[in-house]
């Protein structure tokens, strides 16, 4: 029975904290973890595994724990697959366990483990391939049986945070070593960032009571800390992960702001992701111990021999009565002493060497713990529970086990298999890694950015090089950032050195034992419920790489990436392939090093922050009087105004029909507008364009069309001369961001000779577009110098004057194909200009009208829309623009128009489609073939491109693009959309006023 | 003559006027939008010394020339936008100087683009200004690194922005294009949470 020490632990026993696990209610400390309250309280099981849904308990401590997870908090600030190690208790704390129903003593899906020779590496694969589209069906049934936790509701109720920093060094743990190299970088006055991902301080030292300088070593681990802490650039940050290291000696962290309290503070996020630059980095990251794989060394109480002594120390917490402990390695010695000296007993210390340095041999001796050499355990007893561990001899070569069965009676059981220094980020960083023999791990190599690996992430465990490690790599990442010392340098701290220990013995799974234990699983990968056996399957069924082996058996998968699986996996694959372990290799170390929810990732920009909203000067004017917004690149434009009572399409065909017939009023501000000046920029838009512009007069106004190399639409508008070497050029709204980086590459790149400079002038100016026939005497009305009459003010020009009282720029072009002006004001002056402009125009019904009106009034007259009728396949003969494409000159995109494929006759052409049902808009996107009941495959020969209801015609409309299209108006095609189709005349695509008369009117 | 209220900041509908005071106390952010001023884009070649003299002769200083850095004569203050580009800037009153740029440059390859209005300025001051830019920033804005009288464009959230600061204190403005100020300013004043908001007159 797992239960709390009367005395010792870094907890605060006069404080208590109630807390409810599964529904029932417990009692822990400050200073507890979940994991550790749990156990106090004599909770061993606290999940249910993965595939086979067996009764699991803790593993490990810290973060690499594959089995204990749970689900926090409740309703939309629930958090599922927390790691009990890694929640720090506070009151009221509510968590429930996972992947169980109906209860976690009583699960239903234990029925799994019946089943479990059934259910081999792949057994998804192989069995549920049949037939592929059945998938679906069964990927819902298995996910209710196999699975982690259930994703939270949506609308989390706390917000996230994220910081930049930048530092001199930036030091990735606070155990021993990375305190040394803090403190020496922070005495020196660098800009230092310390972090760890516990609660507090000190690493290895806070559960070991090792002496540093002579004195405690959580004394000196406060003084180091006390002295980041008051210097004017340094911090040190607790509950704090990287998670990624990238280019640049640029590294992500996880700060957990407010998860150790029951709320965050007030203003205080939950949690805080860190993006810091740092010149160097020191990865003190630590090591993991291995598990070792042996039969049912999943069952409850069997611990990572580290984690038994990180309870007992930190938490006072005995994990078991009697605990035996089986290691390949020297640490475990330590645990097993201290164990007793808790009053734990300890019925044997089993160890797979053959021998160990007399003095070990002695300490346990000393300590009446019995020590048996060259055993191993075979067999783990007790389902929900360790209930004892079957002993047996190892034979030299560790390929079997013989003799005897002593069974040993203990309620749990601590094990050693060696440890993993933390490589994941050195990995992350690019650098490479080195398996170590004597080891048994994956050192860290040849490094990829500027850092120091140190301490037991570079396999030196030895307090005493840690420290020496640490302070070196300090006084390094100075030399580098160039921080002189001033003054004396401080001594780097000590501590006394260890006596040489016996290597540790590296086998990868324990031998079979005899009768249960031959077909009991041996677990490698606890999380996935991957075991030994699953791995040989994939290796004999011809899965070489590991990055396979990995994929089709799950190991090394899941929320803690195989923390603790990894190596001992490798072992297993390269045994059976009768490989080195360093040709296997390791899978790739990818961020992050510990998940990182969602909200961290997303921080501020979430709701209305999710993305900018931009808005033009008339912006309120548009809200305050109804309008319906779209977006448009990241514009909310106005896409219609209903009037009480109106749906969308009364709305539209009420601001279609007023501007074709009066006077209708557009927000035109999000045009793109370019700046373009030079003695070269006629020649720079001759090349740009398709058309001529060398002969465009100062005052005058032309459309242009630009394509890309492969001679494709790219876009278009409507470009002013304003002076000799001076012009005004218009964009789309979505586009006008590519189109200034065009420009810009082609002058910086191509033709620097030209003198040219371009500058973004669109938020310079509110644009106001009046259109509808009454247009001109709406702005005769205004009052002002500028004389609106046709033979002063001509169709595709541009004036300067003052507009009732507003200093203003106007275009006389025309979009809706009405006549129309578009006046540029002062962006400042936008909301005066539209007032006036709702003012004045009430004698003619002004009606404002959105992007939907304006859609429908551009495509009665056959204007196109870039991104609309083009889609970066179509040339400008395809749009019917061949008076468009000068002969007489070059420009982009011109040589591709004379390519086999782009000059074919039958091309996707754009035409005009009247569907024969007059009230039916087909939809945009729609597929066009060339009649009704067709036998498969029906070849489409084209799709519809815009599709509206014009309140003017009476009727459908809609353009289309259709192979050879331009040469068969008058044909009839079938419209398919949705299981649905419907017949459709071509026609030329213009409905209305075809020769353009109303806008030059 | 213009009647200077038919005029409105692209912050107008927060009604943050309602909300100024005159001092931050005990606020760790003062934030306010610094009145309507006269800015330029100045295009030209860096390397041209005649380029140089005549922006000189007309603003009384030449264009900085190492990057990132600001000169200001009086109330005319250049900013260093890129190797050939520049942002004037100047109060209201100050056209005069700018129809000056304009003569003095003549001939010479140039641009000169009114952008008066099309950028709003905040400026942000306070004890946490600092933490409140790494929020969103990427740049380095310790005081080694970045001190008065220099500017950087970077993203501040998620739009472009041209921050110079303008005192020890530290004081910023930050530059942002005008259809962005609003994302901009809920985003501050978002992230101020943690420290405390005072909306000042800028």
């Amino acid at each position: 029975m797992s239960g709390r020490l009367k005395s010792g632990g870094a907890i605060d026993r006069d404080e208590v904290l109630r807390f409810h696990f599964d529904d029932r209610e417990y009692f822990g400390h400050p200073g507890d973890t979940l994991a550790s309250a749990l156990l106090a309280n004599g909770v061993r099981l606290m999940g249910r595994s993965f595939k086979y849904h067996r009764p699991r308990g803790l593993l490990a401590a810290g973060a690499e724990e594959p089995n204990a997870l749970v689900r926090l908090r409740s309703g939309r600030a629930a958090e599922p697959n927390l790691r009990a190690t890694m929640v720090e208790l506070y009151d009221g704390l509510v968590a429930e366990s996972q992947n169980r129903w109906p209860t976690l003593r009583f699960d239903v899906g234990e029925v799994n483990s019946l089943f479990a020779p059934l259910f081999p590496a792949g057994f998804y694969y192989k069995t549920f391939m049949w037939p592929a589209s059945a998938w679906k069906h069964y990927e819902w049934a298995i996910r209710r049986f196999a699975g982690l936790g259930r994703a939270p509701e949506p609308g989390d109720p706390d917000v996230y945070e994220h910081r930049h920093a930048h530092c001199d060094v930036l030091v990735i743990g606070g155990g021993p070593a990375g305190l040394a190299a803090a403190r020496r970088a922070t005495r020196a006055g660098a800009r230092v960032i310390l972090v760890d991902e516990g609660a507090a301080f000190g690493g290895s030292l806070r559960g070991n009571g090792q002496a540093i300088d002579d004195a405690p070593g959580l004394d000196w681990v406060a003084d180091v800390v006390a002295d980041i802490e008051a210097a004017a650039d340094a911090v040190a940050l607790p509950r704090t992960t990287a998670i990624g290291y990238h280019d640049h000696n640029y590294v992500t962290l996880l700060e957990r702001v407010g998860d150790h309290l029951p709320r965050p503070e007030s203003g205080q996020p939950r949690r805080r992701l860190w993006k810091v630059r740092a010149r160097r980095v020191v990865l003190a990251t630590g090591a993991i111990e291995r598990p070792m794989v042996l039969a049912d060394n999943d069952r409850p109480g069997v611990m990572l021999a580290s984690a038994v002594q990180s309870y007992l120390n930190r938490q006072a917490v005995k994990v078991g009565e009697r605990v035996a402990i089986t290691t390949n390695n020297d640490s475990a010695y330590d645990v097993a002493v201290q164990l007793k000296a808790a009053g734990v007993a300890v019925p044997a210390l089993i160890d797979l060497r053959e021998e160990v340095a007399p003095a070990l041999a002695e300490r346990l001796a000393a300590q009446g713990i019995e020590l048996l050499l060259a055993r191993a355990v075979v067999q783990v007893h007790g389902k929900y529970g360790v209930k004892g561990v079957d002993v047996m001899r190892l034979a030299p070569d560790g390929e079997r086990v013989s003799g005897e069965v002593r069974r040993l009676d203990c309620d749990a059981l601590a094990m050693s298999g060696g440890w993993n220094p933390t490589v994941h980020l050195f990995s992350q960083s690019g650098g490479r890694l080195a398996f170590d023999e004597t080891l048994g791990a994956f050192l860290p190599g040849t490094g990829g950015q500027p850092a120091a690996v140190v301490g037991a992430a570079a396999g030196r465990f030895d307090l005493a090089a840690c420290l020496a490690d640490g302070d070196a790599a300090g006084l390094a990442a100075l030399e580098a950032a160039g921080i002189t010392r001033k003054g004396r340098m401080p001594q780097g701290p000590a501590a006394e050195a260890s006596t040489a220990g016996t290597p540790p013995r590296n086998l990868w799974q324990v031998p079979t034992g005899p009768g249960k234990a031959a077909t009991a699983k041996r677990f490698v990968d606890l999380q996935n419920d991957v075991t030994a056996s699953d791995l040989a399957l994939a290796a004999r069924e011809g899965y070489r790489s590991i990055e396979h082996v990995k994929r089709y058996t799950t190991t090394g998968m899941g929320t803690d990436q195989g923390k603790t699986s990894n190596v001992n996996a490798l072992g297993i694959v390269a045994g059976t392939l009768g490989q080195e372990i360093s040709a296997v290799g390791t899978t790739t170390f990818r961020p992050p090093y510990t998940p990182a929810t969602f909200g961290a990732i997303a921080g501020r920009h979430t709701g209305l922050n999710l993305d900018p909203i931009r808005r033009t000067p008339m912006q309120a004017w548009h809200e305050a009087h109804g309008a319906v917004f779209e977006p448009v690149g990241q514009w909310l434009r106005p896409r219609y105004y209903p009037r009480a009572g109106e749906d969308m399409a009364a709305a539209v065909n009420r601001e279609v029909k007023a501007t074709r017939t009066s006077l209708g009023l557009l927000d035109a501000t999000t045009l793109g507008k370019i700046d373009i000046q030079g003695q070269d920029a006629a020649e720079f838009l001759n090349r740009i364009y398709t058309n001529g512009w060398k002969r465009l007069g100062v005052g005058r106004c032309r459309y242009g069309l630009m394509l890309h190399e492969d001679g494709m639409v790219f876009d278009d508008g409507v470009t002013a001369r304003l002076g000799e070497n001076h012009f005004h050029m218009t964009t789309t709204s979505g586009n006008a961001g590519a189109v200034l980086s065009w420009l810009e590459s082609w002058l910086q790149t191509e033709w620097p000779e030209l003198r040219v400079y371009c500058n973004s002038v669109t938020e310079q100016s509110a644009v106001a577009g009046v259109s509808g026939p009454n247009a001109r005497l709406l702005m005769e009305s205004l009052g002002g110098d500028l004389d609106f009459s046709p033979e002063a003010f001509p169709f595709m020009t541009w004036q300067d004057g003052t507009l009732a009282g507003l200093p203003a720029r106007v275009f006389r072009v025309s979009f809706t194909g009405e006549l129309s002006y578009e006046i540029n004001v002062a962006a400042s002056l936008g909301t005066a200009l539209w007032e006036t402009l709702m003012r004045a125009g009430a004698a003619w019904d002004i009606t404002p009208f959105g992007t939907e009106a304006m859609h429908v009034l551009r495509a009665e007259v056959g204007f196109i829309i870039v991104g609309q009728e083009t889609d970066g396949t179509v040339t400008p003969i395809d749009l019917g623009l061949e008076a468009m494409v000068s002969g007489a000159k070059d420009f982009i995109g011109k040589r591709s128009l004379a390519r086999a494929d782009t000059a074919r006759g039958n091309r996707r052409q754009l035409v005009g489609l009247l569907p024969e049902d007059p009230y039916l808009v087909v939809p945009e996107g729609a597929q066009i073939v060339e009649r009704a009941g067709m036998a498969p495959p029906v070849p489409m020969i084209g799709h519809v491109t815009s599709s509206y209801f014009s309140p003017n015609l009476g009727q459908a409309f809609a353009m289309a693009l259709v192979e050879g299209g331009g040469a068969r108006h008058g044909e009839t095609v079938q419209v398919c959309w949705d299981g649905r189709s419907a017949p459709a005349k071509l026609c030329p695509p213009k409905f209305l006023d075809p020769d353009g008369s109303r806008a030059r009117a | 003559m213009l009647d200077a209220h038919l005029r409105l900041s692209s912050l107008a509908h927060l009604g943050l006027a309602a909300r100024s005071i005159e001092e931050a106390g005990d606020a760790g952010i003062a934030l306010g939008e610094v009145p309507r001023r006269v800015a330029l884009t100045l295009r030209g070649d860096g390397e041209d010394a005649a380029f140089l003299d005549a922006v000189g002769r007309a603003l009384g200083t030449a264009p900085p020339l190492t990057a990132n850095t600001v000169a200001s004569l009086e109330d005319v203050v250049i900013l260093w936008l890129g190797p050939d580009e520049w942002l004037v800037n100047a109060p209201a009153a100050r056209e005069d100087a700018l129809q000056a740029l304009r003569s003095a440059l003549g001939d010479l390859h140039h641009a000169v683009a009114d952008v008066t209005e099309s950028r709003t300025v905040l400026r942000l001051s306070g004890a946490s200004a600092r933490d409140l830019l790494a929020q969103g920033c990427s740049l380095d804005f310790h005081p080694s690194v970045f001190q008065p009288g220099m500017c950087a464009g970077s993203h501040l959230a998620l739009t472009h922005v041209t921050i110079h600061q303008i005192a020890e204190d530290p004081v910023y403005e930050i530059h942002v294009h005008r259809s962005f100020a609003d994302y901009l300013w809920r985003w501050l004043e978002a992230a101020s949470e943690p420290y405390g908001l005072a909306v000042v007159t800028g």
